[in-house]
């Protein structure tokens, strides 16, 4: 924050009816029991289609979506409100593969066509995007792919196995990183129904869908590149800014879904005679944990301020909002569970699907030390 | 432009041609620094003084006070943006303390016309300065347990017993006690009132009580058959209670908004420490713990004033939010986390007291960290913070504390 001025935190009018009509909705159309169901059936697609559609309907896809492709034309905060809502009820919707990784790199780093080909699908619920970065030995490092792209006649050959590629096993592209040098990678368009490409799905605790995506000599042609060619660190680096962003706003809702569903409960259950929250113990960690959401709101909130107004402080305030949005929630579940106590820990009960998403997302985009470590580095120490 | 970006400009403007240059980055330009005042200040600076003689005289010591009473009858969001701009060249307001953070403001809402026109005018010109008397030696966190007695007798009130933890009594012309005027009241928080009185009438002794920094920033106050006239009771008499509530609030906000400083600057200052410290001239904190607790000071600097930039956005357009009660809880472990990093990286070099070995910014600095100890009490614990927080904003029921 520079000390004249401080960025604009709060929702304008329509942006509270948008956080509004989206905490409704979401509440009845899409609880958090939902993960348990899917987790169960073992359907093969592990969230709705066609609640994805109804929201894509609602305009909420496209919001952030120039209107030359068919989107709404407004900026990433607007795109945030909706986040923030559907991460207190931890949706397992696309969100994060199809408009936090794959729309992000399309808007940073999409030619024309690309856009053209691929956005109003995106607007409209019909297309599903993900990016491949993750592999096996990578450890959170997604800056020296082994997954390499030849040179070949026309274009590139892929080879590589990516790992955990969220919804990789739906979707309709699959952006993945691929070393085109010794130093050097770039980001490529593939469709998975290409020759050379198995997707095998994976199964992960915390309700989200992830696949393995391996590239056998898989052939593209040279537009398949996103951004440029030795240009990948760079743009898979903003792209993770913004989707670190987008992250923290699940990650607040979900803080707040679980802190409100806890201090719900201690208010009910009674042991010696009274409610657990008249114990003092209870009501200063609970009281902990609601510093601690506020001030996640407002990092969360001028992070995304930023992508839209100050692209200079995105570096700084996205690591700043990964950072303490991932130890907030994971403050947040972790008492939560404890408050509840054994049936805190049940699987008949929703909290522990806060705890696993808490893990999950404190792991995903860089744990919280990394993101100190770059914030020492950007202001130079 | 709208109105208030307008008069944003005309306020930086002013701001900057008028603040002497030697004040300019060297506060946090909250409202519990710089010229404090009274009849006992022994300010010599002239460019302090200078800098509130020209804040008086355009009535923006007070922005948004009425004229009537010394201030500048301006609105509360211009008086935020007076305030933003001072802070945004790090200049302290023309004059700070206590009378115009905290009593002057519920004086305007409690008090009566008279003592309005008697009190305000010399708080916003530096004139007359207040001090609060709340704690007792049995009235700690449990204010509402003070014994203070004070007795009608005809048109004067009789005030016996004893006032502790008095910041700078020693300092002041005034204080705004709370007192026991009805001892049989049903509830103890009933039976209190507010009573103003002139530290110089007779039967009052002020004792300075050193601290562990070697300061002497508060005292005891003994009040020996003290009188005062009635009309020295603020509000209604025995009901004091909701008034010196409405006085906590603001000293929790001020002390959280004095904490704040400017944006970066805690990171910055632990920052040069370590490097003149552990000579590093630039470069990374080569150990990598140290480098990542800076870092966790910095995030929490960072978001705590995006936090209070958020409560003051909310509080201009009318929808004060709950999250104002945690500025005192955070802003107090930011300024301890401060300083308790700051002394690390000194090293044995944070030991000194006085005397050669130590320079000067390091004497100072170590007295500070002592000092900042103080910060998770005053104003009302971080303990009774959190209770308040939990039965307010949280809804948990009472049990026994
Ligand atoms: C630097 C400084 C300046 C001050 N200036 C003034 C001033 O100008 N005027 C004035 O009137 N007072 C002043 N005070 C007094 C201050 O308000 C009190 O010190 C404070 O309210 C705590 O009271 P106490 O010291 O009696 O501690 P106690 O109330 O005895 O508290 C001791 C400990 O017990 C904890 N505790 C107490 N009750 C509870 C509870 N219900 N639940 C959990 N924990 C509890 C407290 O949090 C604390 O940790 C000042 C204090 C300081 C440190």
């Amino acid at each position: 924050m520079t000390k004249d001025r401080a960025p604009f935190l709060l929702l304008n009018e329509e942006q509270k009816m948008l956080a509004k009509t989206a905490h409704e909705f979401i509440r009845e159309r899409a609880p958090a029991a939902r993960i348990r169901a899917f987790r169960d059936s073992r359907d093969g697609v592990g969230f709705s289609r066609e609640l994805w559609s109804e929201m894509a309907e609602l305009g909420w896809l496209g919001l952030q979506i120039p209107e030359r492709y068919e989107g709404m034309g407004l900026g990433f905060f607007d795109l945030a409100v909706v986040l923030e809502q559907s991460g207190r009820e931890l949706m397992p919707e696309p969100f994060v593969s199809t408009l936090l990784l794959g729309t992000q790199a399309l808007l940073l780093g999409g030619s024309e066509e690309q856009k053209k080909a691929l956005l109003p699908g995106v607007a409209a619920g019909e297309t599903l995007i993900a990016i491949g970065y993750e592999e096996a030995g990578s450890r959170g490092d997604a800056s020296k792919p082994v997954t390499v792209a030849k040179d070949s006649s026309d274009g590139f050959e892929l080879s590589g196995e990516k790992l955990q590629v969220l919804d990789g096993h739906l979707a309709d592209r699959i952006i993945v990183s691929a070393a085109t040098s010794d130093t050097g990678y770039a980001l490529f368009l593939v469709d998975p129904t290409q020759s050379g490409v198995t997707v095998i799905r994976q199964s992960r605790m915390d309700g989200l869908n992830a696949a393995i995506v391996r590239l056998e000599r898989v052939r593209v042609k040279s537009d398949a590149v996103v951004g440029g060619l030795d240009a990948g660190a760079a743009l898979l680096g903003a792209v993770f800014d913004r989707a670190s962003v987008g992250l923290a706003a699940q990650m607040l809702g979900a803080s707040e879904q679980a802190f409100t569903d806890t201090v719900d409960y201690i208010k009910e259950r009674e042991q010696f005679g009274v409610p657990i929250g008249s114990f003092q113990a209870l009501q200063h960690r609970a009281v902990s944990v609601y510093t601690d959401i506020a001030l996640t709101r407002s990092v969360v909130l001028a992070a995304a301020r930023a992508i839209d107004e100050s692209p200079d402080e995105v570096p700084r305030l996205a690591s700043l909002a990964k950072a303490m949005g991932s130890e907030t929630f994971m403050h947040a579940a972790k008492e939560a569970i404890q408050m509840h106590g054994g049936i805190g820990v049940t699987d008949a009960h929703d909290i522990g699907f806060y705890m696993k998403r808490a893990q999950s997302t404190y792991m995903t985009f860089g744990m919280p030390s990394q993101h100190r470590r770059r914030w020492a580095e950007l202001h130079g120490y | 432009m709208t109105g208030l970006e307008a008069f944003r400009a005309e306020a930086r403007a002013w701001v900057r041609e008028n603040a002497p240059k030697s004040l300019w980055e060297t506060s946090g330009s909250g409202p519990f620094e710089g010229y404090w005042g009274g009849s006992k200040c022994e300010e010599t600076d002239p460019d302090l003084l200078r800098w509130r003689d020209l804040g008086i005289e355009k009535s923006w010591t007070a922005p948004a006070w009425p004229e009537q009473y010394g201030g500048g009858g301006l609105s509360r969001e211009q008086e935020n943006i007076i305030h933003a701009e001072m802070k945004a060249i790090g200049v302290p307001r023309p004059v700070a303390g206590q009378g115009l953070a905290m009593f002057g403001p519920v004086l305007l809402d409690y008090g009566n016309d008279a003592q309005r026109a008697q009190h305000l005018p010399g708080i916003a010109r530096g004139e007359v300065r207040w001090c609060q008397g709340y704690s007792e030696p049995n009235a700690g966190s449990d204010l509402a347990n003070l014994q203070l007695r004070a007795v009608r007798d005809g048109d004067e009130l009789v005030l016996n017993g004893q006032k502790i933890w008095t910041s700078h009594a020693d300092l002041s012309d005034w204080i705004y006690c709370l007192a026991r005027t009805d001892p049989n009241a049903p509830k103890k928080q009933m039976g209190i009132s507010v009573v103003l009185v002139d530290l110089d009438t007779p039967g009052i002794t002020v004792r300075r009580i050193d601290l562990i920094s070697g300061y002497s920033p508060f005292c005891e106050t003994f009040f020996d058959n003290v009188r005062v006239p009635t009309a020295n009771l603020v509000g209604t008499e025995n009901e004091g209670w909701t008034i010196a509530k409405a006085i906590l609030g603001h000293e929790r906000s001020s002390i959280g908004r004095s904490i704040a400083r400017q944006p970066g600057s805690a990171q910055r200052e632990v920052v040069a420490r370590a490097r003149k410290h552990l000579a590093v001239p630039e470069g990374a904190i080569p150990d990598p713990l140290l480098r990542d607790e800076v870092a966790s000071l910095g995030m929490l600097e960072e978001a705590f004033h995006l936090t209070l930039a958020r409560i003051q956005q909310s509080a201009e357009s009318g929808t004060p939010g709950p999250e104002g009660s945690i500025t005192k809880i955070v802003g107090s472990e930011l300024k301890q986390r401060r300083f308790e990093l700051g002394m690390q990286v000194a090293g044995t070099q944070g030991l000194g007291w006085e005397g050669p070995g130590f320079d000067a910014d390091d004497l100072q600095y170590t007295r500070d960290w002592l000092r900042s100890r103080a910060s998770t009490i005053e104003g009302g614990s971080s303990e009774i913070q959190k209770n308040i927080v939990s039965k307010r904003v949280l809804g948990l029921p009472e049990g026994k504390k």
